[in-house]
């Protein structure tokens, strides 16, 4: 018992120093997990304040190009409003909206993308209605998924992160792959596991697909950089210039999809059934 | 004694608010930021209780990581270089050091860049490897260590000389 004891104190610097770097490095495994249930995130009241308070500063600075990306949202839905061929045959039935998605503003107040798993963090949380798992969009394109959500705060797993994938298309030709993001350029994501049949051309759009139920079908990812066969040559890898300066994102979209849960409930019984 | 805690108190607060505020924003050519926040394990008076500097340096780098959504990168990082930090003092200050007669504010220019350089780049390399987590991106690893440490060793030596400038 003594010797343990003795031991115990001659050690105490290396066993404290063992226990905490044990529990940081749990911390950095589960960090580096999907969905794991983490305990240090940036959606609690003490982060959320400072970045508050830093980011009431700073958003004058970007002020200019929010407020041309609002206008230049806006022209373009009086445009489609204007432009409705027929504006009576085409009787829009309001009772209908927003049954399908719910959509709920946002304000970024901290952004990163140099990093190797990115995120981002909101200025609305569970009171403002956002839940885990929802989808997260500006008017050019989509931004991430909803990962941690506290009161006043939510955190977003941004497309700038290696645990992301979603699910993306072809505008043109419905051919779908995966959109994954492998570091370095934070304009350019890659678009892997598309058929090699599918008509790839440079220049092309990427929307997501309508299989996640995350994002609805056809918000605008970007265009296609530049392709290439993998090795097999059954399939293309595809490099995407997106849509979205994803270094200066100011106002979000945070989008419910209402029918999630009754998919997820009916794919669970197909899978349970088998 | 006293005195001694305020000020690295105050030394840790004001580290990690400005490493949210202003470094982590830098994003200099897109993906380098320093990381001066070490400043704290660097300059922790010599001697004193180990175990408060090893718990404190954990604490510094939960907080960073709390701000960065980075698990528990940081907490890791500045945990092994609190836990290295006597041998590296030992091996370069050598007999100074064993007589507690070294202060890195006030050391000869060589010896504290070395002392500096070495911490930081174990620090660095710890934190970028726990960062990209796989071993076939080491030279990605190996070039933000470099790049990212040289800015950190720039700017720590920087506000040591401008910090201790007065108490000469």
């Amino acid at each position: 018992m003594q010797q343990i004891v003795n031991f115990l104190i001659k050690y105490r610097n290396f066993l404290l120093f063992a226990f905490l770097l044990f529990l940081s490095l749990v911390f950095t495994i589960q960090s580096h997990s999907y969905h794991r249930s983490k305990f240090v995130n940036s959606a609690n009241f003490l982060s959320g304040g400072i970045f508050t308070a830093i980011d009431n500063v700073s958003t004058y600075f970007d002020l200019k190009t929010h407020n041309e990306q609002l206008l230049a949202e806006n022209s373009r839905l009086r445009q489609q409003l204007l432009n409705t061929r027929d504006s009576v045959s085409q009787k829009i039935d309001t009772s209908s909206f927003g049954t399908k998605f719910k959509i709920t503003t946002a304000k970024v107040i901290n952004n990163n993308y140099s990093h190797k798993d990115n995120f981002l963090t909101l200025k609305a949380g569970r009171d403002a209605g956002i839940k885990q798992d929802l989808g997260v969009i500006t008017s050019k394109g989509i931004v991430g998924i909803v990962d941690k959500v506290s009161p006043g705060y939510a955190t977003v797993m941004s497309i700038l992160n290696s645990n992301s994938q979603i699910n993306a298309k072809l505008k043109k030709s419905n051919h779908f792959g995966i959109l994954v993001w492998k570091g370095g350029d934070p304009n350019l994501v890659d678009l892997i596991d598309v058929q090699s049949k599918a008509p790839v051309k440079q220049g092309d759009t990427i929307v997501t697909g309508g299989k996640s139920t995350i994002f609805p079908e056809g918000i605008g990812i970007g265009t296609i950089e530049q392709f290439a066969l993998d090795p097999t040559e059954n399939f293309y890898s595809i490099k995407v210039k997106l849509f979205n300066d994803m270094t200066n994102v100011g106002h979000v979209y945070v989008i419910e999809n209402l029918d999630r849960k009754e998919i997820q409930t009916l794919e669970q019984e197909t899978r349970d059934e088998q | 004694m006293s005195n001694s805690i305020i000020r690295n108190t105050l030394r840790f607060i004001v580290l990690v608010l400005a490493q949210i505020t202003l470094f982590n924003n830098i994003e200099f050519l897109g993906y380098i930021n320093p990381y001066p926040y070490i400043l704290f394990i660097l300059l922790f008076p010599i001697g004193d209780n180990r175990a408060l500097l090893l718990f404190s340096s954990f604490l510094l780098g939960l907080s960073i990581d709390m701000f960065t959504n980075s698990g528990g990168m940081h907490a890791a990082a500045s945990v092994t270089v609190a836990y290295i930090r006597p041998w590296i003092l030992q091996s370069i200050f050598g007999i100074a050091y064993e007589y507690n007669a070294v202060k890195i504010s006030t050391a000869a220019y060589g010896e504290r860049l070395l002392f500096i350089s070495i911490m930081i780049f174990a620090h660095h390399l710890i934190l970028f490897s726990l960062e990209s987590f796989n071993f076939s991106d080491i030279i990605y690893i190996l070039k933000k260590t470099l790049f990212s440490g040289v800015f950190t060793l720039t700017l720590c030596m920087l506000f040591i000389t401008l910090f201790s400038f007065r108490r000469k």
